[in-house]
């Protein structure tokens, strides 16, 4: 008898709506205004990758030793280097880093002795070419420069 | 199914998938129908297949690492966990207790957070759109808490072979304590939503039973298992990790329908909330990686470990042959092992409830093609 009422009197469906109409409060809004809005990025964030330089300088802090590419499981880190006459050490010439195939998954920059290589909070890597999505190192060093939206 | 039915008049062959959004990714389920009735099913997949197991034979051990994550990329922390404990077992080193603390609280949540999705989207298959909505808001927080752990939300690669890559962040404690607090009055909200509700439950009850004996047979695991009455959780079965260490129940159900497994999932997330509890109250000090050398070489021969993870056993079996690449990798994935058992549960019942019971399995198709 009792299931019959709460039946016919929809209790069931009720109890559901209570909580739809509880949670229609608008302290309860979750939604990121995105482009106008910019996220919280965690400060641990794999996101572009980024090769550093001595602030005091701007030269760059890679030395050139590989170890980044035979860390990385892609092998999409590509690294020339050169032994400086002048100063007897290997340097790095040329660096390459093919964002396109890269999974963020932060070895090479676990494996980069002298913390050159780093993987950023910046998460805006599209681009309009696939070649764009292969980084130099004065790209690396730059970084992406996306648009940023006001709305 | 044999090819005369295909030219029986009164039957009917239906493609479902793979672009069907409620085969949750890309299945192909070919229907053979009598009207509204199942008769039988046929499942293709291989859509998602990335030859997971192949790569992993041309990586080094840690190069391996990220490549589990994408096997069921909705618990990507079990799978790690998994993968790291084989490799452990290979090597024969222990991670330390800090480090076993804090795996356990991660995958705990991870369970969460995949046992959230699946509510999610189950509910919306079956009609329930409001559910997924707040799902979300939850998960929500349990990424934010991966995101500042190990810097990434899905695809985390929290754990490193021998321990963990990055100590706790300051305030994860708290953070992880507020959402204990938080969490178990959401799951009642769901529960109020949907527990009682007569479309819920009539969509639900008697739909997709599987026995425990058909379980047995299929080598069905995890929350599709308990909820015919087996109380077989690996936590509790071979312990890994440290999970004796704490306390917690095996919510089992008896008849093996849809709504039971609803049930027990809804139970499952309640049991993760008290474990991670335990285990950020105390977080023992020291160390966060075993004693594991740079170049991991394991001495020649072989693993299987597996762990409960939120759709199953997760198996993995590895043979080395002394150098830094595993010789073979195989993964035992929960998902294509219960997929199996779809045919099983939808026979003689009706179009709809393959959509429900697709659901409650559970699965991701970038575990069951890997």
């Amino acid at each position: 008898m009792a299931s019959l009422l709460k039946k016919i009197f929809l209790v069931d469906l009720l109890q559901g709506l209570r909580v739809t109409f509880r949670n229609q409060n608008p302290k309860y809004i979750c939604t990121e205004q995105y482009p106008a809005e910019r996220p919280q990025i965690a400060e641990r964030y794999r996101g572009a990758p980024r090769l550093n330089t001595n602030p005091e300088t701007g030269e760059t802090l890679c030395m050139g030793c590989n170890m980044c590419a035979l860390a990385c499981p892609e092998t999409l880190i590509v690294v020339t280097s050169a032994r400086n006459e002048t100063t007897k050490r290997k340097e790095m010439v040329s660096f390459t880093f093919d964002t396109s195939r890269c999974m963020f998954c932060g070895l090479c920059e676990d494996a980069c002795p002298t913390d050159a290589l780093e993987l950023t909070q910046e998460f805006e890597l599209a681009s309009y070419t696939r070649e764009g999505q292969v980084w130099d190192a004065k790209m690396l060093e730059e970084g992406p420069k996306p648009t940023r939206y006001k709305c | 199914m044999p090819d005369t039915t295909f030219l029986d008049s009164t039957e009917l062959v239906l493609n479902m998938g793979p672009q069907h959004p409620s085969t949750h990714g890309v299945l192909r389920v070919i229907l053979k129908l009598d009207g509204e009735k199942v008769l039988g099913t046929d499942c293709v997949i291989g859509y998602l297949h990335r030859g997971v197991e192949k790569i992993a034979e041309a990586r080094t051990y840690t190069q391996f690492n990220p490549y589990v994550d994408r096997l069921d990329y909705v618990t990507a922390v079990s799978n790690g966990l998994g993968y790291c404990l084989a490799v452990e077992k290979l090597l024969n080193v222990e991670a330390s207790s800090r480090a076993q603390a804090v795996r356990v609280i991660l995958t705990e949540l991870n369970r969460i957070a995949s046992h959230l999705l699946w509510l999610g989207t189950h509910a919306l298959d079956i009609g329930a759109i409001t559910p997924v909505f707040y799902c979300f808001r939850e998960r929500e927080a349990i990424l934010k808490i991966f995101e500042q752990y190990c810097g990434a939300r899905l695809t985390t690669h929290a754990f490193r072979i021998g321990g963990l890559q990055y100590d706790v962040y300051n305030g994860f404690e708290r953070e992880v304590k507020a959402f204990c607090d938080m969490f178990p009055t959401k799951v009642d909200e769901y529960e109020e939503l949907l527990t009682n509700n007569r479309i819920w439950v009539d969509r639900l009850k008697n739909v997709g039973i599987l026995s425990a004996e058909d379980c047995k047979q299929y080598g069905v695991t995890g929350p599709v298992l308990r909820a015919a009455g087996v109380e077989w959780d690996l936590r509790k079965a071979q312990p890994y990790s440290g999970y004796e260490k704490y306390e917690f129940a095996i919510p089992t159900r008896q008849n093996g329908d849809t709504y039971d497994r609803y049930i027990v999932r809804m139970e499952e997330m309640r049991q993760s909330v008290r474990i991670v509890r335990q285990a950020v109250e105390v977080i023992p000090e020291g160390p966060i990686t075993a004693k594991v050398p740079k170049v991991i070489k394991p001495p020649a021969g072989e693993a299987y470990v597996s762990i409960e993870a939120p759709k199953g056993e997760l198996g993995y079996y590895i043979v080395s042959d002394g150098s830094t690449q595993p010789y073979r990798v195989r993964v035992r994935p929960p998902s294509f092992i219960n997929l199996q058992a779809l045919d099983r549960m939808v026979r003689g019942a009706l179009i709809a409830d393959v959509v429900a019971v697709i659901g409650t399995l559970d699965i991701v198709l970038g575990e069951v093609d890997r």
